[in-house]
């Protein structure tokens, strides 16, 4: 029983990271009905920024909380920017032309993403600074549960709650929520469409980069490749929980994380990145709209 | 049921990019030595650490012989495989078909040595793998050599040391799925742990490059055993050893010379203090030969430490030039046909030939990683000793030498 509870605390954990990117996927998608594939590689991004800011000030020497918080606040900021950056020179240019062109820019901007932090950050992978010093308390029941994981709880869980806040009690949120419904009715409505929509990319990559740093501080190996995997794993947690729909991407993520825990704890590691695909596999047979998504009427 | 077609399309072209190296040759007359490494990639150190060690046997040459043997200047390029066995066999093409080597050294990876090794063989260029321990290298033909010991007998001294000086009985085994090092070392270990009545309770794995080993180790938790082993890379020990602390994991892992590299405390810190990993060698063994070794490669690399790596590849250099040289000496006529000129020639061929059958004849040469001598398949034997980690600090535990035959 000590097993499966801790299996289930490590699942949760990792199910809260993919969350956390998933949330990034689906709101993109909301608005633009466009999988933003680089966004994957926002969330390496974000790993490396908190791993440069957190050398410049020399956050390892003194673990603090503050420093650790400065240095997820940094990362969170230069992933902003970046996440602006792709959709006003990326994918702003191809707004109007076929979906197609749009999912092929995103393809492009992944591997640039990608071999430009190569070229960067050199292949080899880095080691993430102890910005917070590991401790571990035991929740009884054999159970333990690290602060660094404690931290990855909290902070997900509190991310989560400001974008819950952002998108259904304020007024921008109501805008997201208009573009996503229709973007020609926002503009009727005097709601700035391509503001909304960059807002939104700077809101997701935001989040992939909170991301970046918390997994960073839990296992420390960095390199420029570390988000495809996680970012193919977050964009199926969007689509199982249904994209374009907020709690879904949580419940995915969840519902992600915990299936990959178990599944190399009971039946075999090799199958760790196989059962990704067979969820989605079996969510896009049984309810292709996902678990908490809207079943649509495709206009042919 | 939006666009569904987008989305299998973007999956399936969602996948790594390809990069090409690229090309070199020669006018002048010279011998062309070819050496390929990891230099990028998750075990980076592998590769740095061989190039580094060439480039002292290298300097060594220089600075006594003018960098010249039987008359030609030695040159050596160094290629990197980004530690994957397919860019590796890549490379070495490139370094047969284009540069036109005479001989090769590498890999550190057993994985990546078997998938370069059948093309030297092909080929007829001799190639040295400083320090592939799996016994499948050099069963690839007659012009693959090894400066090591071999998984077998080190899979045979982790067990011994786990038993006999540890005094455990139950273990558990995590290891790389991915890493014929790896999978070849658990089954030694395995066997013999079993002869010396201990036993492996579990058996877990991992995929090289995972970052999170926390639901193996919780598994292997709920099964308490004496000890861990992990016979695997020193990226991913240290990162085992960091979470099987973090879960209340006491017991020491245990691992074979995948962990031998100057990173691995910096990747694992405290959580490795009370684990052990057989090696080729311990810095402080008092030889004069290993000692002089130390002195030039600090010198020549900012006063870091060589680890057993660099050591081993200095040695396949050395044994290599020392091969050319007799060469040189006994079969001048033959040795012409080493030259780069010679390249693609009926000479260079047979030259080749009797260049292998000179790096075979390789008897009771002292080394900096003990004293070698090749055996009829081409491996070395030599002891294997047990470094302790403790305080962050790399400590000799214990020399354990070959079994005589019985």
């Amino acid at each position: 029983m000590s097993e499966f509870l801790q299996q289930l605390v490590n699942g949760v954990t990792w199910g809260s990271v993919y969350a956390l990117i998933a949330l990034g996927y689906t709101m993109v998608y909301g608005i633009l009905r466009l999988i933003n594939f680089a966004h994957g590689d926002v969330y390496m991004l974000g790993a490396f920024f908190g791993l440069y800011a957190a050398r410049w000030m020399g956050a390892a020497r003194d673990p603090n909380i503050a420093q650790a918080l400065a240095v997820l606040a940094i990362a969170m900021a230069g992933c902003g920017v970046v996440g602006y950056v792709i959709e006003r020179f990326a994918y702003k240019p191809v707004r109007r032309s076929s979906r197609l062109a749009a999912l092929i820019t995103a393809i492009g901007v992944s591997l640039l993403l990608e071999n430009g932090g190569i070229l960067l950050f050199g292949a080899d992978p880095k080691f993430f600074p102890q910005i917070i010093a590991p401790k571990n308390l035991a929740l009884g029941g054999g159970v333990t549960i690290s602060n660094q994981q404690i931290i990855i709880l909290v902070v997900s869980l509190g991310l989560m709650l400001g974008l819950r806040f952002i998108v259904l009690n304020t007024r921008v949120g109501k805008a997201m929520r208009a573009v996503s419904h229709s973007h020609t009715a926002a503009a009727l409505m005097g709601i700035s469409v391509d503001r909304i929509i960059s807002f939104t990319f700077v809101l997701g990559s935001v989040l992939a980069a909170a991301a970046g740093v918390l997994v960073a501080l839990q296992n420390p190996k960095i390199e420029p490749l570390m988000g495809i995997m996680p970012g193919l794993k977050a964009f199926v947690a969007a689509v199982l929980g249904g994209i374009g729909n907020i709690p879904g991407a949580v419940l995915g993520g969840l519902v992600m994380g915990i299936a990959e825990v178990m599944v190399v704890g009971y039946l075999s590691p090799t199958y760790r990145d196989a059962i990704a695909f067979v969820l989605l596999i079996v969510i896009l047979l049984v309810r292709p709209a996902g678990i908490l998504g809207k079943a649509t009427a495709e206009k042919v | 049921m939006r666009s569904r077609l987008g989305l299998l399309v973007g999956l399936a072209a969602w996948l790594g990019a390809v990069s090409l190296a690229g090309c070199g040759g020669s006018a002048t007359e010279e011998l062309v030595i070819g050496e390929y490494g990891s230099l990028s990639g998750s075990d980076a150190t592998f590769g740095q650490s061989t190039k580094a060690g060439v480039r002292v046997a290298l300097a060594e040459l220089n600075a006594t012989k003018e960098g010249k043997i039987g008359g030609l200047t030695v040159r050596v390029v160094e290629e990197d495989d980004q530690g994957r066995a397919e860019e590796a066999a890549t490379v070495v093409q490139k370094l047969i078909n284009q540069d036109r080597v005479i001989a090769v050294l590498g890999e550190v990876a057993s994985s990546r040595s078997l998938a370069a090794g059948p093309i030297c063989q092909n080929a007829g260029v001799p190639m040295i793998s400083p320090s592939s321990t799996n016994p499948k290298v050099t069963q690839v033909g007659d012009y693959i050599f090894r400066m090591c010991f071999l998984d077998d007998f080190q899979g045979w001294v982790m067990a011994k040391f786990t038993a006999e000086n540890l005094k455990l009985k139950r273990v558990a085994m995590l290891k790389d799925v991915k890493n014929d090092y790896s999978i070849g070392l658990a089954q030694y270990f395995t066997d013999a742990f079993k002869n010396m009545g201990g036993q492996v309770v579990y058996e877990q794995a991992y995929s090289a490059g995972d970052q999170d080993f926390r639901s193996q180790l919780t598994a292997i938790k709920a099964r308490n055993p004496e000890a861990i082993i992990v016979p695997g890379y020193y990226t991913e020990a240290g990162l085992i050893a960091r979470q099987a602390r973090e879960l209340g994991i006491t017991v020491p892992l245990i691992g074979g010379d995948g962990w031998e590299s100057g990173q691995l405390i910096e990747i694992g810190g405290e959580a490795l203090n009370g684990c052990y990993y057989s090696n080729h060698w311990a810095l402080d063994y008092p030889d004069p030969k290993l000692q002089e070794f130390l002195k030039q490669y600090r010198a020549g690399n900012g006063n870091a430490d060589p680890d057993a790596i660099g050591g081993l590849a200095y040695d396949a250099a050395t044994v290599l030039f020392t091969a050319l040289q007799h060469m040189a000496e006994q079969d001048p006529e033959t040795f012409k046909g080493l030259s780069s000129k010679m390249a693609g020639t009926e000479q260079r061929k047979a030259a080749c030939k009797k260049l292998r059958d000179l790096i075979a004849q390789t008897h009771e040469y002292s080394g900096v990683t003990g004293v070698i001598t090749l055996d009829a398949n081409r491996n070395a034997t030599k002891p294997a000793v047990v470094i302790a980690i403790k305080d962050g600090k790399k400590t000799f535990a214990a020399q354990i030498k070959p079994q005589p035959p019985a």
